[in-house]
C-alpha cells in the first residue's frame, strides 16, 4: 500500500468520455491492498469500463460484503454510491436498494469467501431471482483477508503457500450461475484488461442479473507455485472462448471481421457485442452446451474464459414482480395514498 | 524496438531534463533536494562545483534549464530552478572553509588567461588547485568581466561578485588587473605552456544612420555607456531616452535610463514583440518599470539642430514571407514616426575584435573575423592557444562562458601532459537505490500541486531612486522551501527489471500520468502511437525493455513522468525500483587524464 495520495497531476493528453470526464475522474481514494493484487486490476478494469461508457458516477451504486475484494469499492467510483455490507450479505442489500430504486446502476462487488462461503445462500438466491446487476466475484482461490485460508472455490490439489494440499471439491461460481438460472455469465482474468474490460461494459448494459467470475491472483497468499490461482497457472491453462468489442449503439462499425468467426450479438439498449471466436465453435445463447463445455475443459485442466453465456430475452426481478416503472423511493404521497376513493374500488372489486 | 541501454550515462542524463540542459550540466533536482533539506551550504557547493558562480547566476543566469524544466510540460510553469539557486548563495553558511585549498605543490606549467570575465576565471578555478600557475590578465583593475562591467548592479550587486570572483582568485591565482594585450606574441614570448583566449565580445555594433555624426554627443553604444555607467564616469541621461535593439543590453540601457535621469524611457524594436532576442522576464521587468516597448519600427534617421540630438524618425514594416518562406520586413507605407528624445542608445548587437591578435602567429580566423576553434577541444589552429566564452563563438551568456572554460581546462591539462586532447573524458555517474521501506524512499515523492511562486521584488519607486538598489528581494528560506517543493526529482529514476515482473499491471494502474503500457513490440512510431496516452513528445525517450514472460514488452515513455515512485510503491516484486542517478562533468584534473 502506499501512504500518500495520488499526485492529481495528469496526462495533459489524457482523453476525455461524453461527459467530459478522464478516467482519473472515476477513481476513488488510493488503494491499501497489497502491491500488485489482481483486485486493484478489477477496480481499473471496472473504472475504464465505466469512463468508456461515460456513466455518470452518481448513477452508480456499489455494493460489497467483507474481504479484501469487498474493500475494494473504496478505491474505485470515488463520487458514486457505496454500501459496505457484512460478510456474504451483499446480494440482499443489493436487492433491496435495487427494489427501492431501480433507476441506479448496480455493481455488487464480492470475493470468492464472501460469495462461495458465508454467502452462498444470498448469492444464489440474487441469481434465480434476476436482480438486475452486475455481480463481479474477484476469485483468488483464499481468505485473503483472513491471511490466505483457502477457499470453497479452490481446486483440489491446489498447494497453499505453506504446503499444505486441499483436499475438497471446488465450486465452480460461473458453472453455479449458469445452474441457477443467470442470464450473463462470464469469466475473466484480473491479468487482461482487453478482455476484462469490455466483458463489464456488456454486463454492465444487460438487463438482469450478470455474473462475472473474475479470477485475480493474490500476491500475498496464492500465487505460488503449485497455486491453480497464481499469474503463471492462469496464463498458461487460459482457454479463452472468444475475444469481445462492445460497440455503443451510436458508435459506427469500423472493423471488418472475417465472417463465420464473429458472432454479434444485439444488446437491448442498441448496443453490440461482438465475439471472435477463439477455438471450439461455440454459441454463447446455448446455456446446457456451455455447462458441457464448462465441464469439458475444466476436466483437463482448463480455465474457460471470456463470454460464456447470454440470453438474449434477460427478464428482471422488477418484471416478476410487477412494480412501477418509478423507483419506489420516487413515489410520493398521493401515489401511495390514494385516499378513500381508490380504496372504496379496492374493496368493491374484492367484494 | 531495441530495449534501452540505460548503462549509457546520456540516457538517463536526458530524463533530467533541466541538467542535460544547463551547458555546465549542473546537477539541479540535487541541490533543490539540499535547499529543500534547509542545507544551503550543500546547496550552494554542488552549484559552485558545476557552475563556479552560483550568486551571480542565481540572479542572472539566462536558464536555459527552465523551458526544459519538466515540471512546465506537467503543469503551466517550470520550477524557479535559477532563482533557487540565488537562496542557497544567500543563505548559507561560510563557505571559505569548504573550497579547495591553493596548490601546496606546483607542477611547473604556467597558464596565461587573457581576460578575466567568466570564462577565463573558470579555467583559472578548474587549473589552480591541480597545481598550474595560473596568470589572469584584464585590461580592467577588477576581475569579472561583463559580469561587472555590463550587467547594472540593480540586477547584480558587487558584493556577490566580489565575494564570488574572490572565491577563484583565492585559489593561488596571479590577476594582473588594468592590464590591456595588445600583442599574443608578447605573451607567446613569456613561455607560457598554455594561454587561454577569454576576452569576450566587447564591441558594440553601430548604426550608420543619416544624422549619427551631427548628433554623435548623445547617441552612445549600449555596451560602452554601461559599463561607463558600471565605473561610475556616467551618473546621468537626458529625461527622453529612447533604446534601440530588442535584447537583453536594450534591457539594460533602459532601465538604467530609468534610475538616472531618463523619465519618458522607450524602446524601440524592428521585429515583433515574441520575436525579441530579450528573455521574457526582462522584458516584463522593463514595462514593469514604466518602460513602453515599441515593436516593428525600423529606425531611418536621426535628428538634430545646432549640433544637438532632437529625435529618430521610423519606418513602420511588417513582417512577410518571401517566396523561399522566408521572413522579410517590409515598409507598411504608413507615414514614418518621429520620438523626439535627448539621448539615444544603441542596442543593436555585439562583435568579435581580435586586433591585438597578430596575424601571422598562427591562430586562423575565418572570413567573419572569428578564430578557428574546435567546438570540444576549444583549441585554436595554433596548438597552446584555446579559446572560450564569448571570444570563441560570439556572444552568449555567462553558464555558456563557464561551461567552455571547464572544457577547456580539461583540453590545457592534458595538452600540458602531452595527451590527446580530443579523448574527452566521459562524466561521472552512479545509480543507487532510493528505497528505505516499503513505501518510503529518501526523498520526497509526494507531488506539490502549488504553481510557481514569485520572486519578490522591491517597490518600483524605491528601486528606481538608486541604479545601485537591487531590485529582486529573492526567495526567502519559506518561499524558497515551497518552491523546491515543486521539483519532480527527475534524477531519480524509474529503473525496470524485465526478469522480476509477474505483469499484473498494478504499475499500469496506480500510474497517474498514464506512462506504463505492457504491449507488443514494434517500431518506435507505431508503439508511441499504442502507448496508453499518446507520446506525442518525440524528444523525449521511450523507456522499452523486453524479457517478459509473455513475450510482451514495458515501454514507458519518460516524458511525463512525475518521478513519484508510485509505480515502485505497487509493484509486488520491485520490479520496478526508484534509483538516484547522478552525474557530474568531469573537470581537469587525474580524472579527465587517459588511464595509460
Ligand atoms: C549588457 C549586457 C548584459 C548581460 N546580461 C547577462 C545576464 O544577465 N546573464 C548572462 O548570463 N549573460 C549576460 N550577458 C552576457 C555575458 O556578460 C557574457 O556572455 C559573459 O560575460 C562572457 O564571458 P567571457 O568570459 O567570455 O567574457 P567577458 O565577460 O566579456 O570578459 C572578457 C574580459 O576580457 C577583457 N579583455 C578583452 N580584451 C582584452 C585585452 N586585449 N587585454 C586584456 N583584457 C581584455 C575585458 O575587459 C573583459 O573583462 C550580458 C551582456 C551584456 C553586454
Ligand atoms: C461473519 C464473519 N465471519 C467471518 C469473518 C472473517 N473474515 C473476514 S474476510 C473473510 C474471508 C474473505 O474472503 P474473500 O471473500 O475471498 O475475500 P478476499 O480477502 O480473498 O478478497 C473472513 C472469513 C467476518 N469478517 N465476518
Ligand atoms: S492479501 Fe491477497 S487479496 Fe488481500 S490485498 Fe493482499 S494480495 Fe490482495
Ligand atoms: S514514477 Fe512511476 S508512477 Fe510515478 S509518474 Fe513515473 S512512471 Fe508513473
Ligand atoms: S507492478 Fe511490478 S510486477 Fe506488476 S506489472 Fe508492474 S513492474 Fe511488473
Ligand atoms: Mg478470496
Amino acid at each position: 500500500m502506499s501512504y500518500l495520495a495520488k499526485p492529481k497531476f495528469h496526462h495533459p493528453d489524457i482523453e476525455t468520455n461524453e461527459l467530459g470526464f478522464t478516467h482519473r475522474d472515476y477513481e476513488g481514494s488510493i488503494s491499501t491492498l497489497c502491491a500488485g493484487c489482481g483486485h486493484d486490476s478489477i477496480s481499473s478494469a471496472i473504472m475504464r469500463a465505466c469512463f468508456e461508457l461515460s456513466l455518470p458516477p452518481h448513477r452508480i451504486a456499489k455494493l460489497s460484503g467483507i474481504g479484501c475484494s469487498s474493500k475494494t469499492p473504496t478505491y474505485f467510483l470515488g463520487q458514486s454510491h457505496g454500501f459496505n455490507s457484512v460478510h456474504g450479505r451483499m446480494p440482499s442489500v443489493l436487492t433491496g436498494a435495487n427494489l427501492a430504486n431501480r433507476d441506479l446502476i448496480y455493481l455488487g462487488v464480492s470475493g470468492d469467501g464472501d460469495s462461495a462461503s458465508i454467502g452462498f445462500g444470498q448469492f444464489a438466491h440474487s441469481i434465480r431471482r434476476g436482480v438486475n446487476m452486475v455481480y463481479i466475484v474477484e476469485n483468488n482461490g483464499v481468505y485473503g483477508l483472513t491471511k490466505g485460508q483457502f477457499s470453497a472455490t479452490s481446486d483440489r490439489g491446489s498447494k497453499s503457500k505453506r504446503g499444505v494440499v486441499n483436499t475438497d471439491s471446488a465450486i465452480d461460481l460461473a458453472a453455479t450461475a449458469l445452474q441457477l438460472g443467470a442470464t450473463f455469465v462470464a469469466r475473466s482474468f484480473s491479468g487482461d484488461k482487453s478482455q476484462l474490460v469490455p466483458l463489464i461494459k456488456a454486463a454492465i448494459e444487460h438487463r438482469g442479473s450478470a455474473f462475472i467470475d473474475c479470477i485475480s491472483p493474490c500476491v500475498a497468499f496464492n500465487n505460488h507455485e503449485g497455486s491453480t490461482r497464481s499469474f503463471d497457472y492462469v496464463r498458461s491453462h487460459n482457454a479463452a472462448l472468444n475475444k469481445l468489442d462492445y460497440i455503443t449503439g451510436r458508435a459506427p462499425i469500423t472493423t471488418d471481421y472475417e465472417p463465420g468467426s464473429t458472432q454479434v450479438v444485439k444488446l437491448h439498449d442498441g448496443s453490440t457485442i461482438r465475439l471472435s471466436k477463439i477455438g471450439a465453435d461455440y454459441d454463447v445463447h446455448d446455456r446446457v452446451a456451455a455447462m458441457h463445455h464448462l465441464h469439458t475443459r475444466q476436466a483437463t485442466g482448463e480455465i474457460v474464459t471470456g463470454l460464456i453465456y447470454l440470453d438474449g430475452e434477460p427478464h428482471d426481478l422488477h418484471d416478476s414482480l410487477n412494480t412501477v416503472t418509478t423507483p419506489l423511493n420516487e413515489l410520493n404521497t398521493p401515489d401511495l395514498t390514494p385516499g378513500q376513493k381508490a380504496l372504496d374500488a379496492i374493496n368493491a372489486s374484492l367484494r | 524496438m531495441k530495449s534501452t541501454d540505460i548503462a549509457n550515462p546520456n540516457y538517463f542524463h536526458k530524463v533530467v531534463d533541466c541538467q542535460w540542459a544547463c551547458p555546465a550540466h549542473t546537477p539541479v533536482p540535487e541541490y533543490i533536494r539540499q535547499i529543500s533539506a534547509g542545507d544551503y551550504t550543500a546547496a550552494y557547493m554542488i552549484n559552485w562545483k558545476s557552475n563556479v558562480f552560483p550568486g551571480i547566476l542565481g540572479r542572472t543566469c539566462d536558464r536555459p534549464c527552465e523551458p526544459a524544466c519538466r515540471r512546465g510540460r506537467v503543469e503551466d510553469e517550470p520550477v524557479a530552478i535559477c532563482r533557487l539557486k540565488r537562496v542557497s548563495a544567500d543563505y548559507k553558511d561560510d563557505v571559505r572553509p569548504l573550497m579547495p585549498k591553493p596548490a601546496s605543490q606546483k607542477n611547473g606549467k604556467r597558464i596565461a588567461c587573457i581576460g578575466a570575465g567568466p570564462a577565463s576565471l573558470a579555467v583559472a578555478r578548474d587549473l589552480a588547485p591541480e597545481g598550474y600557475e595560473v596568470v589572469v590578465f584584464d585590461q580592467d583593475k577588477l576581475a569579472g568581466g561583463m559580469m561587472r562591467t555590463q550587467i547594472p548592479k540593480f540586477r547584480l550587486p558587487e558584493t556577490v561578485i566580489d565575494e564570488e570572483v574572490g572565491y577563484v582568485l583565492d585559489l593561488g591565482i596571479e590577476f594582473r588587473g588594468g592590464q590591456r594585450i595588445d600583442s599574443l606574441k608578447s605573451i607567446l614570448d613569456q613561455k607560457f605552456d598554455a594561454i587561454f583566449v577569454g576576452t569576450g565580445a566587447p564591441r558594440g555594433r553601430d548604426l550608420d544612420l543619416p544624422g549619427r555624426k551631427e548628433a554623435a554627443a548623445n547617441i552612445h553604444l549600449g555596451i560602452d555607456w554601461l559599463s561607463s555607467v558600471s565605473f561610475g564616469h556616467t551618473d546621468k541621461i537626458g529625461k527622453r531616452v529612447v533604446v534601440l535593439g530588442g535584447g537583453n543590453t536594450a534591457m539594460d540601457c533602459c532601465r538604467s535610463s530609468r534610475r538616472l535621469g531618463g523619465e519618458q524611457v522607450t524602446v524601440v524594436v524592428r521585429s515583433g514583440f515574441d520575436e525579441m532576442k530579450a528573455s521574457v522576464w526582462e522584458k516584463e521587468d522593463a514595462m514593469h518599470e514604466g518602460i513602453p516597448i515599441l515593436n516593428w519600427l525600423v529606425p531611418k534617421e536621426f535628428t538634430h539642430r545646432d549640433g544637438k540630438l532632437t529625435g529618430v524618425i521610423f519606418e513602420k514594416v511588417k513582417a512577410v514571407l518571401d517566396a523561399k518562406g522566408r521572413r522579410d520586413l517590409v515598409p507598411t507605407g504608413e507615414p514614418d514616426t518621429l520620438i523626439e528624445c535627448d539621448d539615444v542608445l544603441l542596442a543593436v548587437g555585439q562583435e568579435n575584435a581580435f586586433p591585438w591578435i597578430e596575424k601571422d602567429v598562427g591562430v586562423e580566423f575565418d572570413r567573419w573575423g572569428m578564430p578557428k576553434v574546435d567546438p570540444a577541444t576549444h583549441q585554436s589552429t595554433l596548438p597552446k592557444v584555446f579559446f572560450g566564452g564569448d571570444a570563441a563563438f560570439g556572444p552568449k551568456n555567462i553558464i555558456w562562458a563557464v561551461a567552455h572554460g571547464h572544457e577547456a581546462a580539461v583540453s590545457i591539462d592534458k595538452f600540458c601532459r602531452g595527451e590527446n586532447i580530443a579523448e574527452r573524458p566521459s562524466p561521472l555517474t552512479n545509480l543507487v537505490s532510493q528505497k528505505m521501506g516499503i513505501h518510503e524512499w529518501t526523498y520526497e515523492n509526494g507531488v506539490s500541486n502549488d504553481l510557481r511562486f514569485k520572486v519578490p521584488q522591491k517597490e518600483t519607486a524605491i528601486a528606481l531612486r538608486n541604479i545601485k538598489t537591487e531590485v529582486e528581494l529573492g526567495f526567502d528560506p519559506k518561499l524558497g522551501h515551497a518552491e523546491a517543493q515543486r521539483c519532480l526529482n527527475c534524477d531519480v529514476q524509474t529503473v525496470f527489471s524485465a526478469k522480476l515482473c509477474i505483469e499484473c499491471d498494478a504499475c499500469v494502474d496506480i500510474c497517474p500520468i498514464d506512462c506504463i503500457t505492457f504491449t507488443d513490440d514494434g517500431e518506435e512510431s507505431d508503439l508511441r502511437s499504442r502507448l496508453l496516452a499518446p507520446a506525442k513528445n518525440l524528444t523525449q525517450d521511450i523507456y522499452v525493455q523486453d524479457g517478459l514472460k509473455t513475450g510482451r514488452i514495458m515501454a514507458k515513455d519518460e516524458d511525463l513522468c512525475l518521478h513519484c515512485g508510485f509505480c515502485a510503491e505497487r509493484c509486488p516484486t520491485g520490479a520496478w525500483d526508484m534509483q538516484k542517478f547522478s552525474l557530474e562533468i568531469t573537470h581537469a584534473g587525474p580524472g579527465c587524464r587517459s588511464k595509460a
